[in-house]
């Protein structure tokens, strides 16, 4: 699981397009904690052709990406 | 919400372009209807951080920005106090940016609300701009980052917004205090209530939609995500469209632009810096007001970093002069004078060593992790 939680935008973003990147994951879990990051991570994920999904747990949301 | 490019950023474009020409038109200096970096330096001269009289004014748009983000993030349950994201580099990047708006004069917002208005010159800056994302993105994808903040308490994301409503509420109450210009842009104002009220809708949409000057074209060029690109086009298409209507449209040109110069070279440098700082940042300097608005004290850390820039760029002489003619009939370009050139090219020096050492660090930790 990618933890980018309190980084600023875009760099979780970044972090995910590394990750997809390199190893090209079926699944991939991301932790962040604003809707900002939520919202910026969808949008980059559904361009690389995966579902997205995230569930909300104390101001803290775990994104689910699977292809 | 995960739509490729979310309406609501088209909504926000066109309302501050719409915002800005009314603005304009009830008061507001010419291709300025909303630009961050100017107001900021007019609060600080109001504030008496620097003593140029002819930029002076509390804008009661930079206040509104803020506690529009803040009323919105407030009801849709996004209001979060964070901070310890590298603050005191934030500062220094902040004042570097508005060093950099100075020299161009303007923000990027400024700047598409320029080339809206026909300012060649700012076409110029748009290009320094996009140079200066591009360096930005070079160190983001070598691994730059400012680390993580964290969760702060409520009186610390609120410090921003408190601090807007103290200076409303002393703008009102006692305005004596302030130094308000009787001459120059300082002087051009809308009415107080009126861009009050615009500026808290744009803040609340702003805060909605994530607008970002600089995030669009970063986002385009990163990851293919016209997103934030849009509100960019957006806002530059309503004020074309607008001006064109209103008959303010003379064509494109870069001669005896509405407070700009036609020093080419520094037009292009000065966004360099705001391009590559905003980047370095997360978020041009309208957006870092809406992040603090929402309680980010980072974000708060580096608008007060640009309001100490602004004071800066007008006591040490390093922002722009705007071209003019002279009481004798000739055109003088305007431009910067020998401090601002200095000014920049330590800009450069700073945000270098700023992104070198915040990507060697970042690179470090990474492989110690991987070793792990």
């Amino acid at each position: 699981m990618i933890d980018a939680r309190g980084l600023s935008c875009p760099i979780p973003v970044v972090m995910v397009q590394k990750e997809v990147k390199k190893n090209s994951p079926d699944e991939l879990q991301v932790k962040v904690d604003s809707m900002v990051c939520v919202e910026n991570i969808s949008r980059y994920a559904h361009l690389q052709k995966y579902e997205v999904s995230y569930e909300e747990q104390d101001g803290e949301y775990i994104i689910t990406l699977k292809k | 919400m995960t739509k490729k490019i979310n309406l609501w950023v088209i909504v926000t474009g066109v309302a501050v372009g719409v915002a800005a020409l009314i603005l304009t038109a009830f008061g507001n200096p010419a291709n300025m209807g909303f630009c961050i970096a100017c107001f900021l330096r007019d609060i600080a001269g109001a504030t008496k951080l620097h003593s140029a009289a002819v930029v002076q004014y509390i804008r009661p748009e930079i206040i509104g920005l803020v506690l529009g983000s803040t009323i919105m993030a407030v009801c849709t349950k996004q209001f979060k106090a964070k901070a310890g994201s590298s603050p005191a580099t934030r500062f220094i990047l902040g004042a570097f940016v508005m060093i950099g708006a100075l020299v161009f004069l303007g923000c990027p917002l400024r700047m598409v609300i320029r080339m809206g208005g026909g300012d060649v010159n700012a076409f110029v800056g748009l290009a320094g701009f996009a140079i200066g994302i591009l360096i930005g993105i070079f160190f983001l994808k070598k691994g730059f980052t400012l680390k993580r903040s964290y969760t702060v308490a409520n009186s610390e994301g609120i410090a921003l917004p408190g601090l807007m409503i103290g200076l409303l509420v002393l703008m009102i109450a006692v305005p004596t205090i302030f130094v308000f210009s009787e001459s120059g842009p300082g002087s051009k104002h809308a009415p107080l209530v009126l861009s009050l009220v615009i500026a808290l809708l744009i803040g609340a949409l702003a805060q909605i939609s994530r607008l970002c000057m600089v995030g669009g074209m970063r986002d385009a060029v990163m990851f293919r995500d016209f997103n934030l690109i849009s509100g960019f086009v957006a806002i530059f298409v309503t004020i074309l469209v607008g001006n064109v209507i209103l008959g303010n449209f003379k064509g494109f040109s870069t001669y005896l632009q509405p407070i700009a110069h036609a020093s080419q070279l520094w037009n292009l440098l000065g966004m360099v810096l705001v391009g590559w700082g905003s980047v370095l940042l997360g978020g041009c300097p309208l957006r870092q007001l809406i992040l603090a608005g929402e309680g980010n004290g980072d974000s708060a850390v580096t608008v007060l970093g640009m309001i100490i820039g602004a004071a800066f760029a007008h006591n040490f002489g390093l922002a722009g002069a705007a071209a003019k003619l002279e009481e004798d009939g000739t055109y003088n370009a305007g431009g910067i004078a020998t401090a601002g050139k200095i000014a920049v090219a330590i800009g450069f020096a700073v945000l270098l060593i700023i992104s070198v050492v915040n990507t060697v660090k970042a690179k470090k930790k990474e492989k110690e992790a991987e070793k792990a």
